[in-house]
């Protein structure tokens, strides 16, 4: 796929989602209320991914104030949904509705993986956050539609943050022991080929045990900040240069970006499930203007599914706006950290 | 970009991919680049820390002396490596290097140098005064025995873990004399002064000591995190916050402010005249920035003239360009601290029952300089009211000192916690109260300056037992 067809691809792909979320036949009652409240129909006004900006920021809030049914599509038929949450650490968490959209998501990304590091009929352990989170179905998802099972350690990341605030610090080492220990426990005695886990999970377990030396070909890690050093770091020394790292962005609203294959900078650049989701990195004082590739700028991320519309969502995190690639012909977004985390502005060279 | 200073893994030199310039106080192009080292690399690092100590155990203490005092005389002298590229830094080098980045003027780098050359040289008598008498070989052998008792002594620890500062090169003596205790040490230098650290262990390693003794971490806050999580025993560096938190954590040596004090009985206080060098030296030397500066003058009467004859002297030391051989003041690394001490200083002067003694002297001229690029703040005497008062007994990072009057009885129970203490009286009563006063940590009886140092005595807690418990040891 060239540049010019996956914009295409794009646009045509926003004008069927604006079509369903827009119809009074398939659209949901926030969406339709907003439309009657706006004043202009977006089905009209909005012609390519170009005219997004039409449209305000999408804010979280609403995620929590609404109820969940009022972003129930008439077009769903009626079929029981999933609540996904995301945050939550104080007060209502944000919370999304969803059906089969994880299942689309972890499939897309599944052909993203190696066979070779992410074998066929492989078990996975899932060491990460549960709960309400979409990620706890999602994973297994994955494993299974790559034919294996999945373990699941549990941890909460509400309570850890807690601690934290308290300044706890002996206590969440407690906790992320408790924690490793039940995820060595699995690897050391069951067949485990692949994992998902956070960054400091798998540096713990990496320093309880060898990680290939158990079995597992391939780490799948998300959730955090991943710095060039910090990249160079697990995949030569927690994953010894043998098991395959493969970083992802994601979230509940967003699905999942995967991260195109390292060289040796190590920089970690994602790129967004076109067309399912669009991520632009713009400029936070004007952020219908995208910023010049290489430069740091805020992370907005569209979702144009049918079970869930959210266009402009300012996410908590910047990114350096990187250049489409072949297997990727889109804008990727690169050493995503969290938003204004460096006051002063980085310009990077050509990766 | 002509250097990059890297990590020191157990000795080894390793690049991290993050690296952040270093830049001149005053501004201008980088001096160097150094490279961080993510939290959990130092994390694993710390796993293993035996490598290091069991090349210290194939020295003999005697020869790890030995070492130390070859490496005082490499520190002082030599050309030494510096990053990893091959460059060799001499001693101007050094100095010029820690000028730039640290805001000190060459004659206090100079002074910094010869205190960190002499307490390579006392390591021995360190060693003694530490564990009140020990022969060294006490360490080689197991088990010695000591006026008719045997001793035996365990390590608390596989490592020192260090988190150094920025703006004071001197408080690298503190861990010293852990290399002749066969101690590996693990440190974090400060944001802008890696260059002592560094320099100190190239001066080991080039006199013969065992580079997997040696771990160096410039690192964010993460990382100095998981050297004090890791490491057995840690010293650190900060204000009363992080003092309070580790109070009770015997793996942690906290430094915080020394609120040091020069007190002067009933008997001296009519010859308080003798003792205001006394009191200039205490307040000013190192340019006021060592926690055994004196930061507050108590006496029973003349406070007023004290203070007015205090701001008098005080007024040559100013700021001066950082090569100038009178140049005793030191600028700040970072102007927002100056900028947080002006206005701590002016909020309490503002609450009234205080005054600023050196603003009179002269004649309304500002407390907070700036001179070719740096900034500076310069000595400043307070007379306040009451030892309790905002300022009153507040140790800041530049020569400062309140002077407060209060009845000599009174004396003892309103000073508090202080590091330092020079008492001036020859009262053996009172004195003797003094000695037994647990919240005075050191204290110099008599005509001496609160930051004179005698090698033999512990400071600010003891380095030996800090890193070694005695044990029980029966032998048949």
């Amino acid at each position: 796929m060239t540049a010019d067809e996956a914009r295409a691809q794009l646009d045509a792909h926003l004008k069927e989602i604006l079509a369903w979320h827009f119809s009074e036949e398939t659209g949901c009652p926030f969406w339709l209320d907003w439309k009657r409240e706006a004043g202009w129909d977006p089905r009209g006004e909005i012609a390519s991914f170009d005219d997004i900006h039409k449209f305000d920021h999408f804010q979280d809030e609403w995620l929590r104030d609404e109820k969940n049914e009022r972003f129930v599509p008439k077009g769903m038929g009626g079929r029981p949904f999933n609540v996904f949450e995301t945050g939550g650490t104080t007060g209502l968490p944000k919370q999304r509705v969803g059906w089969d959209d994880y299942k689309h998501d972890y499939e897309m990304f599944s052909d993203t993986l190696s066979d070779e590091h992410f074998p066929r009929g492989g078990n996975w352990i899932m060491v990460g956050p549960t709960g309400p989170r979409r990620l706890r179905l999602a994973v297994e998802h994955l494993a299974q539609f790559r034919g294996g099972s999945c373990y699941h350690i549990d941890l909460d990341p509400r309570w850890v943050k807690k601690l934290i605030v308290r300044k706890q610090i002996d206590e969440v080492e407690r906790y992320q022991k408790h924690v490793v220990d039940q995820a060595v426990e699995i690897i050391k005695h069951r067949d485990i080929a692949c994992m998902f886990t956070t960054p400091k999970i798998l540096e713990a377990i990496g320093e309880r045990i060898s990680i290939p030396g158990s079995g597992i070909r391939g780490v799948f890690c998300g959730g955090t900040t991943m710095t060039p050093q910090a990249v160079r770091f697990w995949v030569e020394e927690v994953l010894e240069g043998e098991t395959q790292l493969v970083p992802t962005y994601g979230n509940t609203l967003m699905g999942l970006a995967a991260s195109r294959p390292l060289d040796e900078t190590y920089s970690v650049t994602y790129y967004a499930p076109q067309p399912r989701a669009a991520l632009r990195i713009v400029d936070p004082k004007d952020t219908a203007r995208t910023v010049d590739y290489g430069e740091y700028g805020r992370v907005e991320l569209t979702t144009l599914t049918k079970e869930f519309f959210m266009p402009r969502f300012l996410e908590r995190d910047e990114a350096i706006r990187r250049h489409p690639i072949d297997r990727y012909p889109w804008d990727g977004v690169g050493d995503v950290r969290p938003f204004g985390a460096m006051e002063k502005k980085v310009v990077e060279g050509v990766y | 970009m002509a250097l990059t200073i890297p990590i020191l893994r157990s000795g080894k030199a390793y690049r991290s991919l993050d690296a952040q310039e270093i830049t001149p106080v005053a501004g201008g192009d980088p001096v160097a680049e150094i490279t961080m080292a993510n939290s959990g690399l130092v994390r694993r690092d710390l796993l293993d820390l035996g490598a290091g100590r069991r090349a210290l155990q194939g020295f003999s203490t005697g020869e790890l002396l030995d070492i130390t005092l070859r490496a005082g005389d490499a520190f002082l002298k030599d050309d030494l490596p510096v990053g990893d590229g091959g460059q060799l830094q001499s001693p101007d080098d050094y100095l010029h290097s820690l000028a730039a980045t640290s805001g000190l003027p060459h004659t206090l780098i100079r002074m910094n140098m010869e205190r960190l050359h002499g307490v390579f040289a006392q390591v021995p008598t360190i060693f003694k005064g530490l564990s009140r008498g020990l022969s060294p070989e006490v360490l080689d052998s197991g088990y010695s025995v000591q006026n008719g008792v045997r001793v035996s002594f365990v390590p608390t620890a596989e490592a020192l873990g260090v988190i150094l500062p920025s703006n004071s090169p001197a408080v690298n003596a503190l861990w010293i004399p852990a290399i002749a205790m066969k101690t590996p040490v693990v440190l974090k230098p400060g944001r802008e002064e890696p260059w002592t650290p560094w320099r100190v262990i190239q001066a080991f390693i080039k006199a013969g000591a065992p580079p997997e003794a040696f771990s160096f971490y410039p690192a964010d806050h993460d990382g100095s995190a998981a050297i004090i999580r890791r490491c057995g025993r840690v010293m650190l560096f900060g204000g009363d916050e992080t003092v309070k938190q580790y109070e009770n954590d015997p793996r942690v040596e906290v430094h915080g402010a020394g609120r040091s004090k020069i007190l002067i009985g009933d008997d001296q206080i009519e010859n308080w005249r003798d003792h205001l060098d006394l009191m200039v030296r205490s307040i000013s030397a190192n340019s006021g920035r060592s926690c055994i500066n004196a930061s507050c003058v108590v006496v029973p009467k003349y406070a007023d003239e004290i203070a007015g004859a205090l701001a008098e002297a005080l007024l040559p030391m100013t700021a001066r360009k950082q090569d100038d051989p009178e140049a005793t003041l030191s600028g700040f690394a970072n102007p927002k601290m100056a900028e947080w001490i002006n206005g701590s200083i002016e909020d309490g002067l503002a609450e009234g029952g205080a005054r600023d003694l050196s603003l009179e002297k002269r004649g309304g001229g500002d407390r907070y300089l700036q001179l070719d690029g740096m900034h500076y703040m310069v000595p400043t005497i307070t007379r306040c009211d009451s030892i309790d008062h905002p300022i009153g007994n507040t140790e800041f990072l530049f020569p400062y000192a309140s002077v407060v009057e209060m009845p000599q009885a009174e004396m003892l129970g309103a000073i508090g916690k202080s590091l330092a203490v020079t008492a001036v009286s020859g009262d053996r009563g009172w004195l003797d109260q003094l000695v037994a006063a647990p919240h005075i940590e050191r204290l110099n009886v008599g005509a001496m300056p609160t930051n004179q140092v005698e090698w033999d005595q512990p400071h600010e807690g003891n380095l030996f037992e800090f890193l070694y418990r005695r044990r029980s040891i029966q032998v048949a």
